[in-house]
């Protein structure tokens, strides 16, 4: 019964996803929710790592740029068809990652969150210093998506749908994971790796596996991203790119599957809606993040889980002490 | 040769920065048992509230100095209050995340309160002198003694009186300090009263050289980490070596290899250092 609310609640957003370019044929709409979804994917990405294994990952924006500029460069400069380019892109930084994962994993909490934001900075200065990137100046030019069949990707209604495609596709595969022995696996490493070591699990394969996944997914969101937006530069790979993936994934909810999308749709539409801050929205989001993490540690989808759950023990609690009641008065009648 | 001792010059002003970020650094990790990202952020503010009252005070750069010191110490003491004493140092992944919000929240304040330009501090320290040949400004032979003065100043604060071996003390055994009385959140919020004031000394030291700018504690503050995992965390001997080294290799690398990737010396080190050696050099026992 309660299942299936769920379920019509859940296609019913679809739906109006499904829907929303044809009741609201706004630009600008449309424009914010296609950043919404890109995001989305990238902090599934950072979710997988950070939220499901507990690795406090620092260089996934230089993983985004990798797939952006992977992308990019294939594309402006080696003359790769589109498609093609798009999966070595993700390829490239699955295998750059999976190298990266291999030393970096070695080191445990905040060694690995210092390492990783060397390794981001790393990524940013070569992108920066290096001429094949194209330094300061960035990366122009890069192609809209090649047609598929008779779909065609010009129009910013295809854009949106490419995107939602691509963002119910992670959905869904996070959906799995979660639910997978796989997923679980994560979560024993995340609780704890003593414990996880002991009950026969490769720590550092899981954890690897997890990296790389996650560094996959960055790399996916940033090759979406330089197809939308065509224009790249090194700011992408900034530190503060990375921490604003990880200020999505806080508000929403650290290791739940519903927090990326919720998370970094409100903190995006907030965004949008403190636009005359501009470059200090910093100055709401960074009191915003250590509010968070002093009240709400779980983010928006954690506090309402806790809540749930609480509701239903006191609920629990509350029968048993009515059945117990019922019984005395039954004695006592 | 006289390139070399040049460079080698221009290490130790260098260094001498790095060494005092990394103090304090590593003086709270004993504390928080997670490196602070806020740290950084201290160093920038330190610099801007210097540069402030010289400017519309008219105050001396020492009495600059000073009050930069004195009011990132308060800072650094609120932010404990508010924040990091109210998170279970238990659990690592909270206090760095609300040390980055921290960050965040003091850059764009800096930006918002002094704009994003670089600005430039004027200091009666611009001249320069003949040294054993050498030509050097006086800020940067400033920059070297004040430095090596607030360490020495901080060793005797930290062996020769009570309160200076209950810090020392409580980085080396929580459980141990509170066993013989010692008063922790009196010790905690003057560790983090020390480090702000010398990231705010350091930057103030180090600003007539460089320039002030929002974003000038991100990279300080990111090598100031590879100091203190050189020189193992919580080890004060070691951040002010590892601060030297960094400096000199930086100050020859940029002569001897490029200069366009300076700033790259220091994450290749770290990198190298920690994909041989994942708990840092110079790690205390396994777990």
């Amino acid at each position: 019964m309660k299942r299936s609310k769920k379920t019509y609640l859940l296609l019913a957003l679809l739906l109006i996803a499904i829907l929303f370019p044809i009741l609201m044929p706004n630009q600008y709409y449309l424009q914010i929710l296609i950043l919404v979804f890109i995001w989305t994917i990238a902090v599934y990405g950072l979710n997988t790592i950070t939220g499901l294994t507990g690795q406090l990952s620092l260089a996934h924006a230089g993983f985004f740029a990798i797939g952006a500029y992977g992308l990019g460069l294939l594309t402006t400069k080696g003359g790769v068809p589109f498609w093609l380019a798009f999966v070595l892109a993700i390829a490239l930084t699955v295998f750059i990652s999976f190298f990266i994962g291999l030393i970096a994993l070695r080191t445990k909490s905040h060694f690995f969150a210092i390492y990783t934001m060397s390794v981001g900075f790393l990524i940013y200065l070569l992108i920066y210093k290096s001429d094949l990137t194209g330094g300061v100046r960035g990366l122009i030019g890069i192609p809209n998506p090649a047609p598929i069949g008779p779909l065609t990707f010009e129009s910013i209604t295809s854009y949106y749908y490419l995107m939602l495609f691509f963002l119910l596709l992670t959905i869904f595969f996070m959906y799995r994971l979660f639910h997978s022995l796989l997923g679980k696996t994560f979560v024993a490493i995340r609780n704890s790796e003593e414990l996880a070591e002991t009950l026969g699990i490769s720590v550092m394969r899981n954890k690897l596996l997890a990296f790389v996944i996650s560094a996959g997914l960055a790399a996916l969101a940033g090759a979406l991203y330089a197809s939308y937006v065509r224009f790249i530069g090194p700011q992408m790979a900034d530190i503060h790119v990375a921490f604003e993936i990880l200020l999505y994934l806080l508000v929403g909810g650290i290791g739940t599957l519903a927090g990326p999308l919720i998370g970094t749709f409100i903190v995006v539409l907030l965004t949008q809606m403190l636009q005359f801050l501009e470059e200090f929205r910093m100055l709401v989001f960074g009191p915003i993040v250590v509010l968070l993490i002093l009240f709400y540690p779980r983010g928006i989808v954690g506090g309402y889980l806790m809540w749930r759950a609480k509701r239903a023990k006191k609920k629990q609690i509350l029968q048993a002490q009515h059945a117990k009641g019922g019984k005395e008065h039954a004695v006592n009648d | 040769m006289e390139l070399f001792f040049q460079q080698i010059l221009n290490g130790l002003t260098v260094g001498s920065v790095y060494s005092l970020v990394a103090l304090g650094l590593t003086l709270v990790f004993g504390i928080l048992h997670v490196p602070n990202f806020a740290h950084g952020a201290l160093y920038m503010v330190g610099a801007y509230i210097a540069l402030t009252v010289m400017t519309a005070l008219g105050v001396h750069y020492w009495i600059g100095l000073l009050i930069a010191v004195l009011i990132v110490a308060l800072l650094s003491v609120v932010m404990e209050r508010l924040v990091f004493s109210r998170l279970d140092s238990k659990d690592p992944l909270p206090i760095m995340i609300a040390s980055i919000g921290i960050l965040f929240f003091l850059e764009s304040f800096a930006q918002y309160m002094w704009g994003s330009q670089y600005q430039r501090m004027v200091t009666p320290y611009g001249d320069t002198i003949q040294l054993f040949g050498l030509t050097v400004t006086m800020q940067r032979l400033l920059v070297i003694v004040a430095a090596v003065f607030l360490m020495v100043l901080l060793h005797l604060f930290l062996t020769r009186t009570m309160t200076g071996a209950a810090i020392v003390a409580m980085s080396q055994s929580r459980n141990g300090a509170f066993l013989v009385g010692i008063n922790a959140t009196r010790v905690s919020m003057l560790t983090f009263a020390i480090a702000g004031g010398l990231a705010a000394a350091a930057a103030t030291l180090a600003a007539p050289i460089n320039l002030v700018f929002p974003s000038m504690g991100n990279l300080v503050i990111m090598k100031a980490f590879v100091i203190i995992i050189i020189g193992g965390m919580g080890s004060i001997p070691g951040a002010i070596i590892g601060g030297y080294i960094l400096g000199m290799a930086e100050s020859l690398g940029a002569t001897y290899i490029s200069g366009d990737y300076k700033d790259l010396i220091a994450f290749v080190l770290l990198v190298l250092i920690l994909t041989m050696k994942p708990n840092g050099l110079f790690a205390k026992g396994v777990r």
